[in-house]
């Protein structure tokens, strides 16, 4: 047993560091330092600067852009990016499209996406949600009916995260609805969402950004060389791309960072004659999280050495839905701890997408991005397959229930 | 990065654990808890035979050269078996303040005797108005020619109703209070002045009251520097705290274990009780709670031998925080979901719930361990301004 960090390993952070402090915008950092959400020209140039780098799509295979590296020094490339603060990579592509497409596309696909995935050319969004398939996915109804060389998509989808920046979508659709079993009727599309028939239609969030959508699609022609994998065979695909969803989610490092700003606001916000972070109640609750947390990320770290021995197996970790359960939960629980710190002020309140908040100040930044964040994060227990579903996945695959 | 153990390490996790699953069933523990000293001096002797009771000490010295790892793959087995004997005070709290605090001489005496299982040591620390704090001591200890002459009362001393030193805190300057000024003696347990009354513990194990009334030691029984051994006594408690954890969650993953056998062949409503989501959910946050407790003491395993004080000991406060948080849940949960079967002193879960709730209780809660963490500023340095 080795818990410390190799010699190495310490090297390579403080590389990804420089990295970053060399080459991260300014005000990309501000704003995120703030706790405002990255514009899409921030996540853009970002990525792209990662990506000629060579650190864009670190865990995929070489050939396509890939790293070698072992997971624990992907982890501690993403961990940084999300310390100092930065944007990750857009998951859509690098954690969800593009694996799909390395492990069931063809060659043609993944000279045709790749690339363009890993440097942001295209911006790519998730369709699997509807209306009547949440948690129950495998229930969805948006059709794609073959006709000749195309596939005719009819139905609609939504809870679409940032649909509005997005050129291309994936898409679950049903092709035959006739199957025995929900889950054999399904198919992996890739859609432009230029194509004729579609309209993007925004949902306000509680917090009031646009940050999901509504797709309808209306007779949209797709190409059947834009199926991934087999027809009728896309729910493969889709467990595939859940099960790669949720380890992202722990989200320790984004976490570390939050605590360290609430500890910098919290020692200089009011908190009844003194700092907040004077308040025994405040601070023990911060410490609580701070805990969990360290617990947290040695568990990540448990996962991922795992993850490094049996490599290029592809049978999910159960430890990932502890992962995703606890690290939503926390992050959760730190979104509280800044509308506790904010108190009163957090009544003027701004939308986390708007550039210009609260000018001229009213209160401070953080204080008016308390509650709106606070209410943006209470999604983090219900997408990516929801914490309840991960206790079910948790009874059934490794508890025998 | 490894979490793996090495080829060594998995002979030792076997052995224990052959040697446990063999002799130490829960019927079988019924009746060593019933013997009038409350635990199985046969297998005492098997522990000394596999190297248990030399774990921790140098080779040289007649030790097995074990570390923190060592220990925790220990008391990860006797946390699954429950085990009753005096382990931990004699060779995880004993034997620290041996390495620690004690001359090559003293050690030389007394290691080859505990590992061959011929000497018992607790340690006698605990007073009635103390509570967790281990600074805050009012036996004194008194100079007396090149000696000392203790008095004062330990209670609750884990294990000291068996014990033939005992590892005893007593004040040597200052007020009773003070950080500076604690001596730390080892004291023969049949020394004129010492009397013992020994009692069960809730969890089983063997305790006692220790009353000390003008008890004389020689230079030789000082372990450490008599008027600063507070930081002696903070590393060997470190030491304890994570071989607790490590216990604990041995504890834990049985407990769970035996909860989901139970879930699986207990049926009401025509089905098996597992097939409620409502149990469903607990068994699963149940294991969310032990793996986040696994990884704290594997945390502990690791800075329980960080040399810097101060991080060991704010590392290990979070340990004995999250362990504590853990067991209280997965012990709690344990009960709940096997309903009144696991009310009885005839059914293991029981039993599993009072030494998780003991471990709490020992060398710090949750609470107290909170309290001192918030205190000190937490884990994680805010950012710069
Ligand atoms: C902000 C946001 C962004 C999103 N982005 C996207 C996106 O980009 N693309 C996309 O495809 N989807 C996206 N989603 C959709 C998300 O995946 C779904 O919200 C999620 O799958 C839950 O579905 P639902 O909202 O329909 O809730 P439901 O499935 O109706 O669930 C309602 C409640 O019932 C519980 N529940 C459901 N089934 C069970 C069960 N079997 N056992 C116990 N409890 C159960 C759930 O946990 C939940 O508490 C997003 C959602 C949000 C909120
Ligand atoms: C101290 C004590 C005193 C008692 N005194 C009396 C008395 O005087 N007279 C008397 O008649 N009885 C008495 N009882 C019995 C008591 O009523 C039962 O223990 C209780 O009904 C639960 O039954 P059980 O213990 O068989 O647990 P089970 O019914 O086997 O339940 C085990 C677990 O499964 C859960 N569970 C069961 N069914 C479901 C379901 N459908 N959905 C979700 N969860 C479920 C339970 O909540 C529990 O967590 C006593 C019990 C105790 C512990």
């Amino acid at each position: 047993m080795e818990l410390r960090f190799t010699e190495e390993e310490r090297a390579f952070r403080q590389e990804v560091r420089e990295f970053i402090d060399r080459n991260l915008p300014a005000a990309t950092r501000e704003r995120m330092e703030s706790g405002r959400t990255p514009t899409k020209e921030m996540v853009v140039q970002w990525q792209r600067t990662l990506n000629a780098k060579g650190w864009a799509v670190p865990h995929w295979p070489v050939e396509w852009g890939g790293t070698g590296w072992s997971p624990i020094k992907r982890f501690i490339l993403q961990e940084e990016i999300q310390q100092t603060p930065a944007p990750l990579p857009l998951g859509f592509n690098t954690n969800m499209c593009g694996p799909v497409i390395i492990a069931f596309g063809t060659e043609a696909q993944k000279k045709r996406f790749l690339p363009r995935m890993a440097n942001l050319d295209d911006w790519w969004c998730q369709g699997f949600s509807e209306p009547g398939a949440g948690s129950d996915l495998a229930s969805l109804k948006c059709a794609a009916k073959r006709v000749g060389d195309y596939y005719i998509v009819n139905g609609q989808k939504t809870w679409t995260t940032l649909a509005q920046y997005a050129d291309w979508i994936f898409l679950l659709v049903r092709t035959n609805p006739n199957a025995a079993k929900q889950q054999e009727g399904i198919s992996f599309l890739l859609v432009d969402m230029k194509s004729p028939g579609i309209t993007v239609r925004p949902i306000i969030t509680i917090d009031g950004a646009h940050e999901v959508n509504e797709v309808f699609f209306d007779d949209v022609k797709v190409p059947v060389e834009n199926l991934v994998g087999t027809e009728n065979r896309g729910w493969d695909c889709a467990k595939f791309l859940l099960s790669n969803e949720r380890t992202g989610q722990a989200r320790v490092g984004a976490s570390k960072e939050r605590i360290r700003r609430l500890k910098l606001i919290a020692s200089q916000a009011p908190g009844g004659g003194r700092p907040i972070i004077e308040d025994p109640r405040f601070r023990e609750r911060l410490t609580e999280v701070e805990v969990q947390l360290k617990a947290l990320e040695i568990t990540t770290l448990r996962v991922l050495a795992t993850e490094q021995k049996n490599l290029g197996q592809r049978k999910p970790n159960p430890a990932s839905s502890i992962l995703k359960i606890r690290g939503t939960e926390l992050q959760q629980a730190i979104s509280e701890l800044f509308v506790l710190a904010a108190g009163p002020y957090g009544l003027a309140g701004a939308d986390p997408g708007a550039d210009r908040l609260n000018e001229p100040e009213i209160v401070p930044d953080w204080a008016a991005l308390a509650q709106p964040t606070y209410f943006n994060w209470r999604k983090q227990s219900i997408y990516g397959g929801s914490n309840e579903i991960q206790k079910n996945i948790m009874a059934k695959a490794f508890l025998g229930l | 990065m490894d979490f793996d153990l090495t080829e060594e390490q998995r002979l030792l996790q076997d052995s224990v654990a052959r040697l446990l699953a063999d002799r130490y069933k829960f019927e079988q523990r019924k009746a060593y808890m019933k013997t009038p000293e409350g635990w199985s001096r046969e297998i005492w002797s098997a522990y000394a035979e596999l190297g248990l009771l030399a774990l921790p000490f140098a080779e040289a010295e007649g030790g097995y050269g074990g570390g923190a790892e060592e220990t925790m793959i220990v008391a990860e087995q006797m946390g699954r078996a429950l085990t009753l004997e005096p382990w931990l005070p004699t060779v995880v709290l004993g034997g620290g303040f041996l390495r620690h605090g004690a001359s090559a001489e003293q050690r030389s005496a007394l290691v080859p005797k505990i590992a061959r299982g011929e000497m018992l040591l607790a340690f006698a620390h605990t007073e009635a108005q103390s509570r967790y704090d281990l600074h805050d001591v009012a036996t004194t200890a008194k100079r007396d020619g090149d000696g000392w002459v203790l008095n004062g009362r330990k209670v609750v001393v884990i294990h000291g109703d068996s014990a033939h030193r005992l590892v005893v805190t007593a004040r040597t300057a200052g007020g009773q209070r003070d950080l500076k000024g604690v001596g730390v003696f080892l004291v023969d347990a049949s020394a004129p002045g010492v009397s013992r009354r020994g009692f069960t513990a809730v969890d089983g194990h063997r305790a006692a009251e220790v009353t000390l009334e003008g008890v004389r030691v020689g230079p030789e029984a000082v372990l450490g520097n008599p008027e600063d051994g507070l930081p002696l006594v903070d590393r060997v408690v470190d030491e304890a705290i994570a071989a607790l954890a490590a216990e604990a969650v041995g504890a834990m993953e049985a407990v769970h274990g035996l909860t989901l056998e139970y879930l699986k062949t207990r049926k009401q409503f025509g089905r098996p009780i597992g097939s409620f989501q409502a149990l469903q959910h607990r068994a699963a946050e149940m294991m969310v709670a032990l793996e986040e407790a696994r990884s704290m003491a594997m945390l502990g395993a690791m800075m329980a031998e960080e040399e810097d004080a101060t991080e060991r000991r704010r590392q290990m406060r979070a340990v004995k925080l999250q362990v504590g948080r853990s067991a209280r849940f997965v012990g709690q949960q344990a009960i709940q979901l096997h309903g009144g079967i696991a009310m009885t002193m005839e059914y293991a879960a029981g039993h599993y719930f009072k030494r998780l709730t003991a471990i709490d209780t020992m060398f710090g809660d949750a609470e107290h361990h909170l309290n001192a963490l918030a205190t000190g500023g937490g884990l994680i340095t805010a950012a710069a301004a």
